[in-house]
């Protein structure tokens, strides 16, 4: 009872010498607005809509399977249609096409998680711009317009580029070097920079950008998951970097700590653990098949007429110097703690083998 | 079980194993820190080390308790010897010490994560890119640090130049004064003599991208090495011209002449 009167008692207070004045006319719509805003209230809280895209990735069924609860969720992919369940909309659409502005309209976008970059290993240079580039920029310009708060953008850490001198644990402040290495991971680097002018231009669209290290687990199929799983995997004779690895389910509970907790700014993910490549094989019952290291030119001209998806040529550098990221701004920003032990998501892979 | 637990149990003594366990390495639950350092890689070779060091070498150390028991220090001394044999020398000598142990971790140059197997290993064993943002945040971390000023023009240098100092870089000196930082100078005397180099085929250099390709014998001479330790000595965190850091980087400069000299007075002959 006490919501119903408070509205009244307060605006008696404030004008008094007007209340009185007022026509019949006008006083029903007074305690009509009044009752109004009542039933209001006692209508239990509107979830929040959050758009995840990328729905067909592990990923974002994780993220989309903590937060289903809680929120509307409506899943988009431009790959595939995906069936999550009855009450998750989904939606197969291309960023870049007119029609996916209609759901900004149809939905009330409280947030965008938007997780569905093309990997580094998948389709053609020229489709991965497109889609990574060309659709988050309409993905930010509609978030944009209309109004949206709360923004998270997957990026990679990858945009820092594999290079003999990389110091250890990179900061976020680090310059962005993939570009300058390969051509083929422009995208990675032009969505990080499109997403940080956003960030500073619109403040108001709260963009939370996430650097994991490597997302592995079940279900991933990123190129280092695909080499975990394999029997067999390529590794550059002499070279084994440093490596760090998050599991799936772990990097869902910083997507989804992120989301709740709304704190801009650019962020590494990462755990305080690390291991060499060719040891990281050997925990997962993978045999290392080494390929000739020097002249530098050499591996890049192998792997390039090998074509294989899991380790592209453009990739090579990764898997000869490391790119380890400092993820204690992270943490102690969110909270966030790893759970998944390295022990335990490799005794994974080595189990689905045997 | 895998080769590196197999080589462990078979080649790392007890009393080695103890004496490593003392140094109570941070590494995350696999044994590896984010600069590469592996623990059982760093015991399969310090064992494998101790009679390179002790019969092969026949160190022999003087002034090693001036490397302080704890906290920032960087150990600055003369390079020599085309490979990287003098900051293992040097770190195995702080690392086996009796009294307060400690794994410095070594600066190598830029072109060694490029060498196949050699960068991967001597990260695994402590050394670290010689990268200002590593050395900073190792100093935040409280660890001993192994520089050589000079980098590849002095492990390069021909056996005619040899024991002759060459140009100090600055940067060591900057990070001291940053992270108040005491800088222990070290002279080493023995390593010039084990891959005397004649020449350096520079066009293979260019070719293999690496910094030199000695003309030397295929052998590793067992010159007996000498490690004189100098004094800390400490650097006020001032605001500084290059010129006035120069001026103080020829103090350290001065200081590892001194102690080079000393030794090249104790030694009675290349072997003795």
């Amino acid at each position: 009872m006490s919501t119903e009167t408070t509205p009244v008692q307060t605006n008696q207070t404030d004008k008094p010498s007007k209340t009185t004045k007022l026509s019949k006319k006008a006083s029903t719509s007074i305690r009509a607005t009044i009752n109004k805003r009542v039933a209001d209230r006692r209508k239990p809280a509107r979830k929040k809509t959050v758009m995840i895209t990328g729905a067909a990735g592990a990923l974002a069924q994780q993220v989309i399977n903590r937060l289903r609860d809680t929120h509307n969720i409506v899943a988009v992919d431009f790959r595939k249609l995906t069936y999550h369940s009855d009450d998750i909309a989904s939606y197969k659409i291309d960023f870049t096409k007119r029609g996916f502005e209609d759901l900004f309209k149809h939905y009330e976008f409280d947030s965008v998680i938007h997780l569905g970059r093309i990997s580094s290993s998948e389709e053609t240079r020229m489709r991965r711009y497109n889609a990574n580039v060309l659709g988050t920029q309409k993905l930010l310009d509609l978030s944009h317009k209309y109004g949206i708060s709360n923004v998270i953008v997957l990026s990679t850490y990858h945009v820092y580029g594999a290079s003999p001198y990389n110091p250890a644990l990179i900061e976020e402040t680090a310059p962005l070097k993939a570009a300058e290495l390969t051509r083929d991971l422009v995208d990675s680097v032009e969505l990080e920079n499109l997403a940080n002018i956003y960030l500073w231009r619109y403040p108001d669209l709260n963009i939370t950008i996430l650097r994991p290290c490597n997302i592995v687990g079940p279900g991933v199929r990123n190129t280092i998951s695909s080499l975990l799983s394999s029997d067999y995997a390529p590794v550059l004779m002499g070279f084994s970097p440093i490596m760090q690895f998050i599991h799936i389910d772990d990097m869902a509970d910083a997507v989804s700590l992120a989301h709740k907790e709304c704190k801009k700014g650019v962020y590494n993910v990462a755990t305080n653990d690390w291991i060499a490549y060719q040891d990281a094989l050997e925990y997962c019952g993978c045999t290392a098949v080494p390929i000739p290291s020097i002249p530098p030119a050499l591996p890049k001209f192998i792997t390039g007429l090998l074509s294989l998806k899991m380790f592209p040529s453009y990739l090579v550098n990764y898997f000869k110097y490391p790119v380890v990221i400092n993820g204690e701004n992270f943490n102690k920003t969110f909270g966030f703690k790893a759970k998944r032990p390295l022990k335990e998501i490799f005794r994974s892979y080595r189990e689905e083998k045997e | 079980m895998s080769l590196k637990s197999f080589l462990k149990e078979k080649l790392v003594p007890k009393e080695l194993d103890e004496q490593l366990d003392r140094l109570n390495k941070p590494v995350g639950s696999l044994g590896y820190d984010p600069w590469g350092f592996n623990t059982d890689t760093n015991k399969i070779v310090m064992s494998l080390f101790s009679g390179i060091y002790s019969k092969y070498f026949r160190v022999e150390t003087s002034g090693i308790e001036h490397v302080p028991d704890t906290g920032p220090v960087l150990i600055v001394a003369n390079h020599s010897g085309q490979l990287p044999i003098d900051g293992t020398l040097i770190a195995y000598a702080i690392a086996t010490r009796k009294k307060k142990p400690r794994l410095p971790r070594a600066m190598i140059e830029r072109f060694f994560p490029t060498v196949p197997f050699l960068g991967n290993f001597l990260n695994q064993v402590g050394a670290v890119l010689g990268d200002p943002v590593n050395c900073a945040r190792m100093l935040e971390n409280g660890e001993a640090i192994v520089v050589f000023p000079e980098g590849v023009r002095g492990s390069g240098k021909l056996f005619k130049d040899r024991y002759q100092l060459q140009r100090f870089g600055t940067g060591f000196l900057h990070l001291a004064m940053k992270h108040n930082t005491p800088i222990v100078p070290v002279g080493v005397v023995g390593c010039e003599e084990t891959i005397p180099a004649f020449a350096n085929i520079k066009p293979l250099a260019e070719l293999l991208n690496v910094p030199y390709v000695p003309v030397a014998l295929p052998f590793i001479f067992p010159a007996k090495v000498r490690l004189n330790f100098g004094k800390p000595i400490y650097f006020e965190n001032e605001d500084l011209t290059e010129e006035q850091v120069t001026r103080r980087v020829e103090k350290v400069k001065s200081a590892i002449n001194d102690l080079i000299a000393k030794g090249l007075d104790e030694r009675k002959g290349i072997f003795e």
